[in-house]
């Protein structure tokens, strides 16, 4: 394990952001804490990038040590934070040679470098622009190119594509698959179901500092049942009847009612069929998989966490 | 050790980078010097009496005035580093991050250096003529020097804490104004007594008084060494403040 944490603890005052927290990291996988804002996943990733001191628990990040070792840590890792720290008034390569020179690339090998990440990460065109005149999308990319200089064997990112457009997250999440291929390993915290859901190996969902949930997409999927049936009507009146006949979950506001399903085209036929016999017929009928928007409402609900 | 300063020079290029790309910054070291030295030699200069040529008395006021702007630039440009994502990105690499106050407060000294020489420059085609020689020269330079390196040092401080770039600027005030309460633009006899107080124990008016007697003989007496102890002693204080708020803003 990459990294390991056990016990985990930090309070703010008399308030406690993180209550005794496990999570272990698979090296060469990727990792996504999942939580809505507040939930204490950015105190998560500065404790484990050695920013933060935590008040107790067992660290440990390749091996070393986060508390008694944070300068080996720090030669293994690399941030790349919620707010892109790049220099605006630098060009791109300028903040990408910065970065290699305080590595100790030299000053040739840090121009390489930058040179080589600035072609990875598609800055070619806009290198010796200065970065104020950069898109969202292209800072984020820097930012993520300066966390690579030194190749580092964990990477921590913090809400990686909050704030992009949808194409720029594409890009982002193209980026990051690439490094997975590296054999890099990827700690990223994220607000949205589906960057985890798409990128991560494992998923832990944190709300008020504890764990809610941990597993793969899967399992965690799994944990709010299989596929269901969305039947659509007209009036709350059909509506009614279909649910006195089928049971399910009704959303009145809505007017759909949900019923379980195996997802195959004969329960949808008998479901069907036994509407028609009742006299109603529904406007819309679409079948459904449980997404992990499913599994996020339901555990931060029990938890009383506001999504 | 050899890592420590290859560091602190790479911060060192970038802050003077930055400072020269920063529109703000470079009004700052450029355009309010001269704006001032207009300012004082031909609108107030003529209803101060002085007993000398106005330019004459006026020079090193200038240059202190200007080195407290620069002081401010200095305090929000590391207020800016410590509450935007950078701080957090040095901190996460293994180096010394402190590197990034040295290389602010070097920068600083780099563009007070061009500052003074411009209110130099400019004070001379209006008018101004030293007297000093080659060594009084180097002297009010090197007093000026560690003075600027003092200032620079108290300002990196303040911004390591200011929770903003605004909150920087406003710590950072008393810089501006301490200048007027000296003997930098009018002489202090000519202040109510409390201020005449308040003028007479302030670090810069004897930095003044040293730099105007090397430059145009005017006599320094005393004001040389308490110049120069008030010199060393800030640079001291305002390096270990610096230091500990530092420390205390990176640990929570």
């Amino acid at each position: 394990m990459i990294v390991e944490a056990t016990g985990l603890r930090k309070a703010y005052g008399s308030t406690a952001v993180l209550d005794g927290m496990d999570l272990e990291v698979a090296e060469g996988s990727v990792f996504a804490l999942l939580g809505p804002n507040g939930a204490g996943k950015t105190t998560v990733v500065r404790i484990l990038s050695t920013l933060t001191r935590p008040d107790g628990g067992e660290l440990r990040v390749a091996g070393f040590d986060v508390v008694r070792e944070p300068a080996k840590v720090r030669g293994v890792i690399s941030l790349t934070g919620q707010y892109a720290a790049v220099d605006d008034e630098q060009t791109g390569r300028e903040n990408l040679v910065m970065v290699g020179r305080l590595m100790h690339l030299g000053r040739s090998g840090a121009k390489a470098r930058a040179a080589e990440l600035l072609e990875r990460f598609d800055l070619v065109d806009a290198a010796d622009r200065r970065v104020k005149t950069y898109s969202g999308g292209m800072r984020r990319r820097l930012d993520l190119g300066m966390s690579l200089v030194a190749a580092p064997r964990v990477i921590f990112l913090d809400e990686p594509t909050t704030g992009l457009d949808p194409a720029s997250r594409t890009t982002m999440w193209d980026a990051i698959r690439d490094l997975v291929r590296t054999g890099t390993t990827i700690f990223l915290t994220t607000q949205y179901l589906e960057e985890a859901d798409r990128l991560a190996d494992r998923i832990m969902v944190l709300g008020k500092g504890k764990v809610a949930a941990h597993g793969t997409a899967d399992d965690l999927k799994a944990r709010v049942g299989g596929e269901r049936l969305d039947l659509r009507f007209a009036s709350a009146a059909d509506l009614d009847v279909a649910a006195t006949r089928l049971g399910g979950f009704t959303d009145r506001e809505r007017l759909v009612l949900s019923v379980p399903s195996d997802g195959t085209a004969a329960h949808v036929h008998s479901v069907l069929d036994d509407l028609r016999a009742a006299a109603v017929v529904p406007a819309r009928v679409s079948s459904h998989r449980p997404t992990l928007d499913d599994v996020f409402l339901a555990l931060t609900a029990r938890e009383g966490v506001p999504a | 050790m050899s890592y420590a300063i290859s560091d602190s020079m790479t911060m060192i290029g970038r802050s003077i980078r930055l400072g020269r790309r920063k529109v703000d910054t470079l009004i700052m070291s450029v355009v309010l010097p001269l704006l001032m030295m207009t300012l004082f030699v031909y609108v107030f200069g003529g209803a101060i009496d002085t007993g000398t040529e106005y330019i004459n008395y006026v020079v090193p006021g200038i240059i202190l005035l200007c080195t407290g702007y620069g002081a401010a630039s200095t305090a929000m440009s590391v207020a800016d580093d410590m509450n935007s994502g950078m701080i957090d990105r040095l901190r996460s690499m293994p180096i010394r991050s402190f590197a990034v106050l040295t290389g602010h407060v070097t920068a600083s000294v780099v563009r007070n250096a061009l500052s003074t020489t411009i209110v130099v420059g400019a004070a001379i085609a209006m008018g101004f003529r030293p007297s000093a020689s080659l060594v009084e020269g180097v002297a009010a330079a090197g007093l000026l020097l560690l003075y600027v390196l003092a200032l620079s040092w108290l300002a990196a401080g303040l911004g390591a804490i200011a929770r903003s770039v605004e909150s920087a600027s406003a710590l950072s005030f008393f810089m501006l104004f301490m200048p007027y309460l000296s003997s930098a633009f009018v002489p202090p006899d000519t202040m109510p007594s409390f201020l005449r107080g308040i003028s007479r124990h302030q670090p810069i008016t004897p930095v003044i008084e040293t730099v105007r007697g090397l430059l145009t003989g005017t006599p320094i007496v005393d004001q040389g060494w308490i110049a120069l102890a008030w010199s060393v002693g800030l640079l001291i204080a305002s390096f270990v403040l610096a230091t500990a708020l530092y420390r205390r803003r990176i640990s929570d």
